[in-house]
């Protein structure tokens, strides 16, 4: 008899099949994305396909009604899981006017959208960290009980802003989650040329919050985690860092080929790491899941992509004039 | 009308925001228990207690991004850098980041945030606590640059940027903090940034400039007055973006132009400020445009001897005028 492990963690059947759901919607959505790039229709894709798990088990963990979530490029699966839909990541690829997370004015995957509370980024890595600092502060200061959650890639865990914005939440015991999706590689450069200590949890202790490293291709061990350092959150105890381990199951970008610095071997076996596969094992070993309701998801979902994409390629781009409005606030804004 | 200082000013400034919208806070390096280095912020830790008045650790790119994200939350930070200098650190905060929120997410977000910074020379500091840094901001659109050269525009401009929805750099002349004294209601007011203001009316030579130089300069045409020289005064108070109609008209009212500032010369607000008059006012001018600035050298030296060779003066401006008087 296998585990129900979803029961013990409180997760009913709907929400870990939701899940299960979600992880799927990402991994299709990228798909879509690298084959509109490859066809000339994109000029860029950067992709979340391997970090599904680890994004959509942390988003599920946390209250999608009030915290705050400041994601990087790689995070499609937390940012469909605060609300953002398919139709609108496909406005963002095309950088189409109705784009909600900035209009075509930034490349893809720079995520946006202030009514789902997920934060306005950059590309210069790790800038968003100590902006998450400050959204927690604004809830210490104005005893609101939400949690900030912020995500980075290991790489990026060697940025000052990161050091900063750690030490700053730690000295004042901010209700942050500080997400590390390491993936071993940062561009071409691997783990061992990043960090001089054996993890980036490692780098908890000196920030006084405690640091995790888990197993990122588990969803439910992830929701599990992030789910207590919610908790500590909110109970005022302070941040937390969460280290997950994932396989970035792509090239670093459409720019980029992995295969002029990753081992062929490794390509090769890469897709055993996919986190897509191992969850569908569980939900069918705990009968959840068959091949009557995964064709019927799948089916659901390519329907949800095919009408996103189809949407996005005739949406207008910005008119050109529209390119001087928004450096200030302009008269009659509220 | 009480007389104060410049430090004074400030001093009000934030106290009186922070007491009409409890949104508005501080953060900064010593700016709670001490009240400053410089006391900009002295009795408000006492007044408002330490969530509102936070010390922060020494961390200016926290600092400013802490103050990002609490300002797109909603809330109102006064970030203090202890010396414009300690800024550099933080830059790609302000810039990058700062600088593009409404502008990179189409208007969804904005960034109400105020950079109090401390800048200038002629205090011993050497080179890392005596620079200007306006101009390494002064060609980023999304920022706004105000710099004010007396108590009662510090307090009325503070005011303003603290209730603005933008991103706005406030850098105050630390030799002025005691030096410059006047009059400044106790009343609430607000001085429109964006706005240059004319501190002198003139019809021989124009002198366009800001901050503590426009004391300098105000001091230049008094003693001119005696030969005869009447000087016209444009404070740009805020240097980014420029005030240009002001700047045109200004540049028109005499058709011979000194541009002053403490700041070193090559791409100066100075030098923008010359390319607008050669624009729009060419054919309006008696004389070629004068820019008298810091010289090219990194930073301000430490001896006596150099700083005071680095810094404008009274004097250094008279002959300046007087030179464009005569041409
Ligand atoms: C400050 C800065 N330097 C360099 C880059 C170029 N760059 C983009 S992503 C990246 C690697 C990031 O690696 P990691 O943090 O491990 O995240 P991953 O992409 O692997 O998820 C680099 C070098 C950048 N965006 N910002
Ligand atoms: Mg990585």
């Amino acid at each position: 008899m296998v585990e129900n492990r979803h029961h013990q963690l409180g997760l009913s059947d709907e929400t870990v099949l939701e899940m299960y759901r979600m992880m799927v919607l990402t991994r299709r959505l990228d798909e879509r994305m690298w084959v509109l790039n490859r066809a000339g229709k994109i000029a860029f894709v950067i992709s979340g396909q391997g970090h599904e798990a680890a994004q959509i088990g942390a988003a599920f963990a946390l209250d999608r009604t009030k915290d705050y979530c400041l994601p990087y490029y790689r995070d499609l699966g937390v940012v469909l899981s605060f609300g953002m839909t398919a139709k609108e990541i496909m406005l963002n690829a095309f950088g189409k006017a109705e784009d909600p997370n900035s209009g075509g004015r930034q490349m893809p995957a720079h995520f946006s959208q202030r009514k789902n509370r997920i934060v306005t980024h950059s590309s210069p890595v790790t800038t968003q960290v100590p902006h998450a600092a400050g959204f927690a502060l604004a809830a210490k200061l104005e005893n609101k009980d939400f949690v900030t959650f912020v995500s980075f890639g290991e790489g990026s865990s060697n940025q000052g802003d990161f050091h900063e914005g750690a030490n700053f939440s730690g000295v004042h015991k901010l209700p942050v989650i500080f997400f590390c999706e390491n993936n071993g590689y940062a561009i071409s450069v691997p783990l061992e040329k990043q960090l001089a200590s054996k993890r980036v949890a490692d780098r908890a202790s000196g920030y006084g919050m405690p640091g995790f490293t888990i197993d990122g291709t588990d969803p439910l061990e992830v929701y599990r985690v992030v789910k207590a350092a919610r908790d500590r959150a909110v109970r005022g105890e302070g941040p937390t860092l969460i280290e997950v381990l994932v396989h970035r199951l792509t090239s670093h970008s459409s720019d980029d080929d992995e295969r002029s610095y990753r081992d062929p071997e490794e390509i090769k076996k890469i897709r055993e790491f996919d986190p897509i596969r191992k969850f569908n094992h569980y939900l069918r070993s705990v009968h959840l899941l068959d091949d009557d309701l995964e064709n019927k998801l799948e089916e659901e979902i390519a329907r949800i992509v095919d009408e996103a994409t189809e949407y996005a390629e005739k949406a207008p781009y910005p008119a050109p004039e529209t390119m001087e409005k928004f450096v200030y606030k302009e008269e009659g804004d509220v | 009308m009480p007389v104060v200082s410049y430090i004074e000013a400030v001093n009000m400034a934030l106290e009186e925001e922070m007491k009409q919208d409890p949104k508005v806070f501080i953060l900064g390096e010593d700016v709670g228990v001490k009240g400053g280095v410089f006391k900009a912020t002295a009795g408000l830790y006492e007044k408002f207690g330490e969530n509102r008045v936070i010390d922060t650790p020494l961390t200016e790119s926290a600092i400013v991004g802490v103050a990002i994200g609490a300002a797109m939350y909603g809330l109102r930070p006064v970030s203090e850098i202890q010396f414009a200098d300690f800024i550099m650190p933080a830059v790609n905060q302000i810039i990058s980041e700062a600088a593009r929120i409404r502008y990179r997410s189409n208007n969804d977000w904005q960034c109400p945030i105020v950079i109090r910074a401390p800048y200038g020379g002629g205090v011993h500091g050497g080179l890392y606590h005596s620079q200007s840094v306006e101009a390494i901001f002064a060609n980023q659109p999304g920022l706004k640059i105000v710099m004010p050269s007396t108590p009662y525009d510090a307090k009325g401009l503070l005011k303003a940027a603290i209730r603005d929805d933008d991103p706005v750099l406030f850098f105050e002349h630390k030799r002025a903090y005691r030096l410059l004294k006047g009059e400044v209601p106790e009343e609430d007011y607000v001085i429109p940034i964006g706005k240059a203001d004319v501190k002198r009316e003139g019809d021989d030579v124009t002198v366009i400039t800001y901050g503590l130089c426009v004391h300098l300069a105000m001091e230049a045409a008094r003693k001119l007055i005696a030969e005869g020289i009447s000087v016209h005064i444009l404070d740009l108070r805020t240097v980014y973006p420029l005030d240009q109609e002001a700047i045109i008209k200004a540049a028109e009212k005499t058709g011979k132009v000194l541009l002053v500032t403490e700041d070193n010369k090559e791409g100066s607000v100075m030098s923008e400020v010359a390319a607008i008059i050669a624009e729009h006012a060419l054919f309006d001018l008696d004389a070629p445009i004068k820019r008298l600035c810091g010289p090219d050298v990194p930073a301000m030296p430490y001896a006596p001897t150099l700083e005071k060779h680095f810094l404008i003066n009274t004097e250094k401006i008279e002959r300046a005028i007087r030179e464009l008087a005569e041409f």
